[in-house]
């Protein structure tokens, strides 16, 4: 069964959480992880490998560095997920 | 055909370092590129790092460490029939490190030969160690990692130039009589090599720095390497728990703390040399060793896991027990 856009984002909000130490709440549609969420490029790399494991869906680094903002991962999973 | 007696193993008999005496803080690297001492410590971990000065050689610091190794070891250097220097950075291909360094220290006319597995060496170095004193090819044997990496990176890059540094470390290997001795033993290995991923670290040619895929390579350390560290452990019999320490090549402190976390290694016993000794490449395993050793936290005989990884992609793996 497909996850919803709802799934993903409380899914990436845990994520986010654990890895970089940003509440899940603030972790919203339209931040971005650099400007908004001071995550760096090692946190996302950790933030895709991590969300590979919870989704299934592989992020690769070519990938990842076209996705600025939350809504972004969103939209990718979704997409990519089988 | 009359072949030699087996030995029933290789111990550690003790460990050396040396790190050169210019101490490079984050606030002098900020000085000449954009970056700063906030943005270092927690992209990488690096407080302070060490640099060799012009004239100051591969060989040389891997003499100095191997000198103090062998003092602390009591061994003779006559008594040395094998040196391995992991390294690479040499200055150049031709002559090897290692033959001149054991003629430096007094060793007369040892097997000698240069290993070049990146930052995996040392673990290689000991391992083959292990494996001429095993099969009587050696009795005793100088196992060192000495890099000078500043020679090869670009001192303006702020992805390399701030992470990678220079140093020795090295460790006397001797015959293990007794397998009911347990200071020292040098456990079996598990290695490996990711070839089709080696573009990710490279020197081009002799005129070109040191590159790296930043998060590629941070993506491969945090993800394909500790199955080989927990199968060094299965190998020795060593359940995680039990490891008195965990001594990673010293990458990324990240790297080091993400691998020590899918080992299942409490923070408190994972080396965290890299803060003032930066990425050393090789040398970083055998001189947080020789530190460790030199501050009194290591208690002889407690098993602890060494993982060395880096360029090409080469990988190595094994426990050994505190000398």
């Amino acid at each position: 069964m497909a996850l919803s856009d709802q799934e993903i984002l409380q899914g990436l909000g845990e994520i986010v959480d654990e890895i970089a130490g940003v509440p899940a709440d603030e972790v919203t549609p339209e931040k971005s992880f650099v400007d908004d969420l001071d995550i760096d490029s090692l946190s996302m790399v950790e933030i895709a490998v991590a969300a590979q494991d919870k989704f299934g869906v592989e992020i690769p680094d070519d990938q990842l560095k076209d996705l600025k903002t939350v809504q972004d991962v969103v939209n990718y999973v979704h997409k990519n997920a089988s | 055909m009359r072949l030699p007696e087996p030995v029933a193993g290789a111990r550690i008999l003790a460990f050396g370092g040396y790190q050169p005496d210019n101490v490079v803080t984050n606030d002098d690297l900020a000085a000449v590129m954009d970056t700063n001492d906030e943005w270092i410590r927690s992209r990488v971990g690096i407080i302070s790092r060490r640099i060799a000065g012009p004239e100051e050689t591969v060989a040389d610091m891997a003499v100095a460490a191997a000198g103090k190794a062998i003092a602390n070891s009591g061994v003779s250097p006559s008594e040395i029939d094998l040196v391995i220097v992991a390294t690479c950075s040499a200055e150049a291909p031709i002559p090897n490190v290692s033959a001149g360094v054991a003629s430096r220290l007094g060793i007369n006319a040892p097997g000698a030969y240069d290993v070049n597995a990146a930052c995996a060496g040392f673990c290689y170095g000991l391992a083959n160690a292990s494996d001429a004193i095993r099969s009587g090819s050696a009795r005793h044997v100088l196992v060192i990692g000495s890099e000078k990496m500043s020679a090869w990176v670009d001192p303006l890059d702020r992805s390399t130039g701030i992470i990678f540094a220079d140093g020795a470390g090295a460790a006397v290997v001797g015959p293990l009589t007794d397998p009911e001795d347990a200071p020292g033993v040098v456990g079996p290995v598990v290695w490996g090599s990711a070839g089709d991923i080696a573009d990710r670290i490279v020197i081009k040619d002799r005129t070109s720095f040191l590159f790296q895929e930043g998060q590629a390579v941070f993506r491969w350390a945090t993800t394909a390497l500790y199955p080989t560290a927990l199968a060094a452990c299965e190998r020795a019999g060593v359940e995680p728990g039990e490891l008195q320490a965990f001594v990673p090549h010293q990458a990324n402190l990240r790297i080091v703390e993400a691998l020590a976390r899918k080992i299942g290694v409490p923070r408190d016993r994972v080396a965290d040399d890299i803060k003032y000794a930066g990425n050393t490449s090789s040398a970083s395993i055998p001189l947080a060793l020789a530190r460790m050793a030199e501050r009194g936290e290591l208690t002889s005989g407690g098993p602890v896991l060494l993982l060395g990884f880096g360029a090409g992609m080469c990988y190595a793996a094994q426990v050994i027990t505190v000398p």
